[in-house]
């Protein structure tokens, strides 16, 4: 629900429902006290219900502006813990290599909530940060160059900041498998497939898979340093 | 590479404000400030339902007899901070469209009858019959009057404010945003005094 003093236009009509609504609970009052209880009870009930039909409600499908040049393709990455997985890479690789690409990396600064309503979120932006870091050195060291900040915790609202500054073609939204994933379980993906007029592309990432194949391919050295089979 | 910490680095100041929120900052200012002043008008209320529903000694009529509050001069007095509110809306409305001369009319008046509500709260404190001595009643009557009647003394300043800047030819249609946030803190203080006026001069 939106607040009812988020403009003067909406604190006025505000103000217009208290004067109605408290209008009826004083003649109510006047006939008999319980009926002025029963009105007011009445209209808190009603006020709950239109603040919960409300908040289902969801936002309009929202319009990206393509300023990007002709031929310049503009892919927004939004990853934070998959950001340097294998998988993710390779579809940014593969889209370098489709053509003139430039590339704006979001890593959200994933928070507790506790922490977040304490303001609490300096070591989940300096992590962030770090990750984003080391990803755009490895984008810079294949000879990709792309940008990058650290978002806000919802990745909604990081996509929706990246997309007014960045105003992208396309979305690479990268996350941990099914059933591994907070974002996919909250329906993040199909939410910026609603919410934004682009195209999406889903990248998952599986890091365990990715330490095991590492893991595996080190093991025999890292079994016996000395090199013995 | 270009990285925020990049730009952070050569980033003199304060740290970069991080935009996250989808409401504009100075609005969300003014909503967090009406949140806190909701639960400090909260407050008092709860003293008031405590003072007059909870306490066992609570009066059975209120006032408690002999005093009574001047019910139609507050009526009154009502009447003009809501009229107040109805010019205020309409000042902004016409700065938006551009029309100054209908702009500075809307906020003359609704300066005069915002001063005009908190004078005749004076007047009717002199006359009132009682004063905060005479109970626990008339200590709730006096702290959430005058609690609300401290607001628009503020609302008047901001709105003192808007007017002078809009008389020396500051605001636009394109820049309203200095009557907006008064504004919105204007009907404010409207919606609570019709809850105070509601609770505590005619339940």
């Amino acid at each position: 629900m939106e607040s009812p003093f988020r403009s003067e236009a909406a604190a006025f009509r505000f103000l217009l429902i208290t004067i109605g609504g408290f209008a009826l609970i004083v003649v109510a009052s006047l006939i008999s006290a319980w009926l002025g209880f029963a009105v007011f009870l009445l209209l808190t009930v009603a006020a709950v219900g239109i603040y919960l039909r409300q908040r289902g409600e969801r936002p309009p499908r929202q319009q990206v502006a393509h300023l990007s040049p002709p031929d310049e393709h503009r892919v927004l990455v939004v990853a934070n813990e998959t950001v340097g997985g294998e998988e993710l890479m390779k579809e940014i690789g593969e889209l370098a290599l489709a053509g003139r690409t430039k590339f704006h990396v979001v890593c959200p600064a994933l928070n507790s909530r506790l922490k977040t309503w304490t303001s609490d979120s300096d070591a989940a932006r300096e992590a962030a940060q770090e990750r984003l870091d080391t990803t755009l050195r490895r984008l810079s060291a294949v000879g990709i160059e792309a940008t990058g900040e650290v978002g806000d915790l919802d990745p909604l609202v990081a996509i929706e900041d990246a997309i007014r500054i960045f105003h992208p073609d396309e979305i690479v939204i990268s996350t941990h498998p099914v059933g591994k994933s907070n974002w996919l379980e909250r329906g993040v993906v199909s939410a910026a497939r609603e919410r934004f007029d682009l195209d999406v592309t889903h990248v998952v990432v599986d890091l365990e898979a990715q330490a095991r194949a590492q893991g595996s391919e080190s093991a025999p050295a890292d079994a016996d340093p000395r090199g013995n089979p | 590479m270009t990285s925020h910490a990049e730009a952070a680095a050569h980033h003199h100041g304060p740290p970069i404000a991080n935009q996250s929120s989808r409401v504009d900052a100075r609005v969300l200012g003014m909503l967090l400030f009406i949140a806190s002043e909701t639960m400090l008008f909260g407050s008092f209320f709860t003293v008031y339902f405590f003072v007059r529903v909870a306490n066992p000694d609570a009066p059975s009529t209120w006032p408690p007899p002999p005093y009574h509050f001047p019910v139609f001069v507050a009526g009154v007095n009502t009447a003009i901070l809501v009229t107040s509110s109805f010019t205020m809306h309409w000042a902004l409305q016409s700065i938006k469209r551009g029309n100054r001369p209908a702009f500075l009319a809307g906020m003359t008046l609704t300066f005069l009858m915002g001063l005009a509500f908190l004078l005749t709260q004076l007047v009717e404190y002199l006359h009132v019959g009682f004063n905060t001595s005479s109970g626990a009643f008339a200590s709730v009557f006096f702290g959430l009057t005058g609690l609300h009647g401290a607001h628009v003394f503020v609302g008047l300043t901001l709105l003192g404010m808007v007017l002078v800047r809009g008389f020396r030819g500051h605001f636009s249609p394109q820049h309203h945003h200095g009557v907006e946030l008064p504004g919105i803190y204007w009907h404010f203080v409207d919606v609570m005094w019709i809850v105070v006026y509601s609770a505590v001069y005619l339940l």
